[in-house]
């Protein structure tokens, strides 16, 4: 018998008799008022230490062009939104060739308030995975219209068959002694800019 | 390269040993109470921001056990829809009845590649299987890459917290093991290397870069495994993961058949509450979601292990079966009084603490003397249930392997000494008389033993840390020295208490 059927089997034999639980509870939601939504994903994303700026959407570019590092290398997916002076667009670039720029510009899919959270689902203005991962600096753009409640709002409007990366804050890790500190493997600095 | 829990002692003795590390205490203290602060602080915020007159903690807990139940009893069905669904997106699906298949299945991945090396994902599974010698036994060296287990690979230690594998280690033992070990394996630590957290967290960086950058292998495990989508979830803090799900071209996952979820929706309860049970963070740094291949992004080549692995074994187990809700977020340690005192190491499994003691005979079967030992490394306080987010009552797990493991002896020629004790309590307590002569020797040891007490309980009743002719139950308890007066000689001196002062 191969594996398949045998596990498949046990697990059909452990299960006899058992009846199946078709009554899952809804889980509940937070009661955000809707006009804090979007003050209130500032505040948590700066929880994490990442840096926020919010900017009229005319101010865009040169909020953008302000929060990269001087004199260093920028990195943009195709399709990106607002124009980065001097950044090259990638077109397939090595790991060891992303290594080498300071800096990568995204937008975004979706903005988790409750969590501070940004979702990539590495669409037209996002890129590839590796981009926003291995330059040491991200600068995120995320529009207040993009900006949801909690996490099952952000569920209902992602495509699981793309692939998502949802990140809260810098890199960072707890290993040492349960004390959070930032900076580990991914950007080292993260900078949203809230725009509208 | 690291070290084996093959052949570790049973739980008393490898508790008394730790007990006596006092270095060991301080770290897990220290760690402990930290995490426990930041868990219950955002727990209150939960109830706050949802409201109502329940507590909207509660409720989330139940629906995010309500989702883990359900994927259970159903698990038959999402397996086939999670293969299904996984095949259709370019992955292939592979089945493990045990740790020896998986690890065979992953080496020849690797081999299939000429790989000599893999980076690894943090994950309990691929500990569980022992993948890491497998695949050093085939002259393919797996790189560990969440700090915590670098810290314990580099160290030839063994992990002794589900999330945080080198809780016991302090940043001074961490800064020793970077400099002594990382240029043997690698770029070495910076010669001026501080034992700030910041500057240890800096140097895994540079120190992991060159792997992250010319694997080609990656191996992971996943939290959770969508059926109907053929989505897997990797939640992490630090971004190896992320590098590790991306760059290299091929990727091997690890998944136990209980991380099933049956839809993508049904996400949302368990999203939630394993950041917060876990590192007590609304979210984790980086979650990681990916359906099969994706043209142009990330490896090209995907491979999903299904493992069995006694979980199935659990499945079957009525009571036990709960224990498969498992979430891997550790709170259950954090809260333990047990594991605060012993730490990790004590439980002799990558599987400690409360969840440990029931996971391990459930996975493994009881019968052998270190897994029937587990169930006993429990005070029965409940602690762990409370701070479950997907509401395993580990206590209940508890009591019922006890009595699996009291009825694996029943034909035993020498009888366990609690069945000797029982059978001994059955007699006294099934006849008014025999019971009578019983607390009057008992009252008589009580005088004599209150003489060598040397501790007191809370309450100011002398304790016996040790009684003489070396009983198991003692070795592991502090037990109250007896009443040097039963309750019946007490009442019929003092007509019911009428008379107290006679």
């Amino acid at each position: 018998m191969s594996a398949r059927e045998e596990i498949l089997g046990r697990v059909r034999s452990a299960l006899e008799g058992v009846e199946r639980l078709t009554d899952v509870p809804v889980a509940p939601r937070v009661t955000t008022a809707a006009d804090r939504v979007v003050e209130l994903f500032v505040e948590r994303v700066e929880d994490y230490r990442a840096v926020v700026t919010r900017c009229a959407p005319a101010d865009l570019a040169a909020t953008v062009r302000a929060a990269l590092p001087a004199g260093g290398t920028v990195v943009v997916p195709p399709g990106l939104g607002v124009e980065v002076p001097g950044a090259i667009e990638d077109t397939g670039l090595t790991a060891a060739e992303l290594d080498r720029i300071d800096a990568v510009v995204t937008e975004a899919r979706v903005g988790i308030a409750e969590t501070g959270t940004i979702v990539l689902d590495h669409g037209p203005g996002q890129g590839r995975r590796a981009l926003s991962l291995v330059p040491d600096q991200h600068v995120c753009i995320v529009r207040v219209d993009q900006v949801v409640t909690d996490v099952p709002d952000a569920v209902a409007l992602l495509d699981p068959l793309r692939p998502l990366t949802w990140i809260s804050g810098p890199s960072a890790t707890s290993d040492i002694e349960l004390d959070r500190v930032e900076g580990v493997h991914g950007p080292r600095h993260l900078h949203v800019v809230v725009v509208g | 390269m690291s070290g084996t829990f093959v052949g570790m002692p049973v739980f008393p003795s490898a508790a008394r040993t730790a007990l006596a590390d006092t270095q060991l205490r301080h770290n897990l203290a220290h760690a402990t109470s930290t995490i426990r602060g930041k868990r219950s602080r955002l727990v209150e915020e939960v109830d706050e921001s949802i409201g109502g007159d329940d507590s909207g903690w509660e409720r989330l807990r139940l629906a995010g056990a309500a989702v883990k139940e359900s994927a259970l009893r159903d698990l038959d069905r999402h397996l086939v829809a999670l293969e299904e669904a996984l095949t259709a997106r370019g992955a292939t699906v592979h089945w493990a009845r045990d740790a020896a298949e998986a690890n065979a299945i992953v080496v020849s991945v690797a081999k299939a590649h000429q790989a000599d090396e893999v980076v690894k994902v943090k994950s309990m599974v691929t500990q569980e299987i022992g993948l890491n010698e497998a695949l050093e036994a085939e002259g393919v060296l797996a790189w560990e890459t969440d700090l915590a287990e670098l810290i314990v690979q580099l160290g030839d230690d063994l992990p002794s917290h589900i999330l945080v594998p080198a809780i016991h280690r302090n940043r001074a033992e961490i800064r020793e093991i970077f400099l002594r070990r990382m240029k043997d394996v690698g770029r070495p630590a910076p010669a001026d290397l501080t034992d700030e957290p910041a500057v240890l967290a800096g140097a895994a960086r540079e120190h992991l870069r060159e792997k992250f950058l010319r694997a080609k292998v990656a191996v992971s495990g996943a939290n959770f495994a969508v059926a109907d989508t053929g989505t897997l979830v990797v939640v992490e803090s630090e971004g190896n993961g992320r590098m590790c799900l991306t760059l290299p071209e091929v990727l091997v996952s690890v998944v136990g058949i209980e991380k099933v979820v049956p839809t993508w929706e049904m996400l949302d309860p368990l999203l939630r509450l394993l950041p917060r049970s876990s590192t007590g963070e609304r979210m984790n740094p980086y979650t990681s979601t990916w359906t099969g291949v994706t043209p142009g992004d990330g490896p090209q080549e995907v491979h999903v292990v299904l493992l069995d692995n006694g979980r199935t074994r659990a499945l079957a187990d009525e009571v036990g079966r709960q224990a498969l809700r498992c979430i891997r977020c550790s709170a259950c340690l954090n809260v333990c009084p047990v594991y605060e005192r012993t730490g990790g190491h004590a439980y002799g499994s990558v599987y400690p603490g409360p969840i440990g003691a029931i996971l391990n005979p459930l996975l493994r079967g009881t019968g052998d003397p270190q897994t029937d030992s587990l169930p006993y490394a429990s005070s029965l306080c409940g602690a762990c249930f409370e701070a479950c987010p997907v509401r395993i009552d580990i206590p209940e797990v508890l009591v019922h392997l006890r009595a699996k493991v009291v009825d694996g002896h029943r034909g035993d020629r020498v009888p366990k000494a609690e069945a000797v004790a029982m059978r001994a309590a059955e007699f006294a307590l099934s006849d008014a008389r025999r019971l009578g002569w019983a607390e009057r020797a008992s009252g008589v040891a009580g005088r004599v033993a209150g003489r060598f007490g040397r501790r007191a309980l809370p309450g100011g009743r002398r304790s016996l840390s040790r009684v003489p002719g070396g009983s198991a139950w003692t070795s592991a308890r502090d037990l109250p020295a007896p009443a040097t007066e039963s309750f019946r000689t007490w009442w019929k001196r003092t007509d019911g208490g009428r008379e107290e002062t006679r």
